[in-house]
């Protein structure tokens, strides 16, 4: 459903993707691995066309993203960027119906305002519904952030570290929601995400960069302690645990 | 998808009172709109009966109809009057809305460009070099001749040579709305710099024409000028309207915005050439009118949330309530004497401004 052919991408002189080649289906997960600097965001930013590749091509359901307007991408792709810059003084509510603005031509309609209210309730949030987002704990507010790329009701969904700064609580009742809609609504989900035990437990594929270019992808065989070693330069073990891998580090 | 929807959740079942209170919230801000449009008509009429001669509102009611006594001070002094504060305010009002989400400052607001320095030292250009207000002496009197038109002309240009400038700069370099506000800051320095080398050079009484020119002040509005702020307005309204979901999704950053569809530099760009536009056109016609634009989308705010689907027409209302109510103010404190209205909007503006940061602190 989303295939990417040769793709390179740079900040000015810099080259940050180097001719990625990869081809993603619908109704999995797959983790984005690799080291700081490597070129996760960026290639998440890229398949939501907010970034303009050098070269190589994008194609979304077999057409090239660049025949795709900016709304017309919306309705399709939601991302979550890392980093949220500034909180609007907003509630809940009113942060996930901005999802809906995509698909809003004037007003959002009775149905906008179901999809809004069933995600709401989906994630847990309606005790919150019309609290301010800045009153949420860190776990409830990236519920909200997650609720809102949800109600967007798309068909590839891009999170970059959604996880991050929670607590082990809170990082597998995430994951597990955003596993289980994904399956659902057979939807397809790319994450980035920096703890690779996690990403072992609720990924189907995984991708691993370095430098800007795809060091190796596939299932979870392609998770050894060699790969690891050489896309994050660091030692480790592994150990198989029922059928599950585990991580040491 | 439908099949999403239906699946219901098990736990924390509350989705019909949730919609409850959803559609309760709603009504609460249509209300709160209706109270802004009802407060300008209320204000609206009291200026209008108040005055060196008291009008009722019977006669008010009869001279839409008919030629009577008053008719000449209601139609042509105190009406206009009202129809160029609730047009400025509300210009000033929404164009603040908007600046503050464009700029990501809740300090913006529609003089953030340098508009006011721009307009005043294009009317000082025009009193002082074009000698629009000139003194003639007859024997031990003066008096001083206004050209208005060309001041109002003067000053339009110079508020909107510099918007061009700024929005060149950004347009040229794409910088950012902190980068915005700086050269705003910047540019507006140098026209008051401009401004007081001029003056330094005039006379006496070209010194005091430019600045009595500077306050604010809705007597100097006519038919003619109403009408004019009232296209701008319109257009302006229509255009910040249409977009009222590209503004609150820009509420989350840039980035958040692009992934809902929004083209950012599009978006900042036309969004702050208009406000500065129907700006330059209230303060080239009025003087500079402070506060409002700042105030009001914050105690819109505060009423009704950060939502631009209610904030940009509330604003407007907003505006056009706190002009209405400061010029009744500015004619009514020391009457016969009538005290420009710029002063009174400031004077009074600043002391609610600090209430409501401390009553609230939100802002």
């Amino acid at each position: 459903m989303l295939k990417v052919e040769s793709l390179s991408v740079g900040y000015g002189e810099r080259e940050v993707l180097k001719e990625l080649n990869i081809e993603f289906k619908k109704g999995f997960i797959y983790s984005i691995l690799g080291p700081n600097g490597s070129g996760k965001s960026t290639f998440l930013r890229v398949i939501d066309k907010i970034l303009k590749p050098n070269n190589g091509t994008i194609y979304l359901n077999g057409k090239s993203i660049k025949s795709f307007s900016a709304s017309q991408i919306s309705k399709i792709i939601a991302y979550l960027p890392q980093r949220i810059d500034i909180l609007p003084f907003c509630k809940v509510l009113d942060a996930v119906f901005l999802g809906r603005k995509p698909h809003i031509s004037f007003e959002p309609t009775s149905f906008d305002l179901e999809i809004v209210l069933e995600t709401i309730n989906k994630f847990g949030l309606s005790k919150f519904a019309f609290r301010n987002i800045n009153e949420l704990s860190g776990g409830e507010f990236q519920k909200v952030l997650i609720a809102r790329a949800f109600a967007q009701k798309p068909e590839v969904l891009l999170l970059d570290e959604p996880v991050n700064h929670l607590d082990p609580k809170n990082q597998i009742e995430i994951l597990k929601l955003i596993r289980k809609l994904t399956k659902d609504n057979n939807i397809l989900t790319i994450i980035v995400l920096h703890d690779i035990n996690l990403a072992i437990q609720f990924s189907d594929y995984f991708v691993l960069m370095k430098n800007g270019r795809i060091f190796k992808f596939g299932d979870l065989t392609v998770i050894d302690s060699d790969t690891i070693k050489e896309v994050y330069e660091i030692d480790v073990e592994i150990l198989e645990y029922n059928g599950r891998k585990l991580v040491l580090f | 998808m439908r099949d999403f929807i239906s699946k219901t959740d098990k736990l924390n079942f509350v989705e019909p009172s949730l919609r409850k209170q959803y559609l309760k919230s709603l009504y609460f801000k249509l209300l709160v709109g209706l109270l802004f449009f009802l407060s300008i008509l209320i204000v609206s009429i009291i200026s209008i009966k108040t005055g060196s001669i008291n009008i009722s509102i019977v006669e008010i009611y009869r001279a839409f109809f008919t030629e009577t006594e008053n008719s000449y001070v209601i139609w042509n002094l105190r009406f206009t009057r009202v129809v160029a504060a609730i047009l400025a305010g509300a210009s000033l009002g929404v164009t603040g809305a908007v600046m503050q989400n464009v700029l990501r400052n809740p300090l913006a607001s529609p003089f953030t460009l340098g508009v006011s320095q721009g307009a005043a030292f294009g009317a000082a250009f025009a009193i002082i070099v074009f000698g629009a207000g000139q003194t003639h002496y007859y024997g031990n009197e003066a008096v001083t001749v206004f050209n208005r038109y060309l001041i109002i002309i003067s000053a339009l240009v110079g508020a909107l040579l510099t918007v061009i400038l700024i929005l060149f700069l950004s347009f040229l370099r794409n910088i950012t709305p902190e980068a915005i506000i700086l050269a705003g800051v910047a540019i507006s320095s140098l026209f008051g710099a401009a401004t007081m080398f001029l003056q330094y050079f005039a006379s006496d009484f070209q010194v005091a024409a430019t600045v009595f020119w500077t306050f604010g002040d809705l007597g100097k509005a006519g038919w003619v000028e109403n009408k004019l702020m009232f296209i701008a307005l319109s257009f302006s309204l229509i255009f910040f309207f249409l977009n009222r979901w590209n503004y609150n999704a820009l509420l989350w950053g840039d980035e958040v915005a692009e992934s809902l569809g929004v083209n950012t530099k599009f978006l900042r760009i036309s969004s702050m050439f208009m406000s500065a536009f129907v700006v330059s056109v209230c303060t080239s016609f009025l003087g500079i009118i402070g506060f409002i634009g700042l105030i009001s989308p914050h105690i819109v705010r505060i009423i009704v949330g950060n939502d631009y689907r209610f904030l940009i027409p509330y604003s407007a209302l907003c505006g056009a309530t706190i002009l209405c109510i400061s010029d009744l103010i500015s004619r009514t404190i020391i009457a016969p004497e009538i005290i420009p209205v710029g002063i009174v909007t400031s004077l009074a503006g600043a002391p609610v401004f600090f209430y409501l940061l401390l009553k609230w602190r939100r802002i």
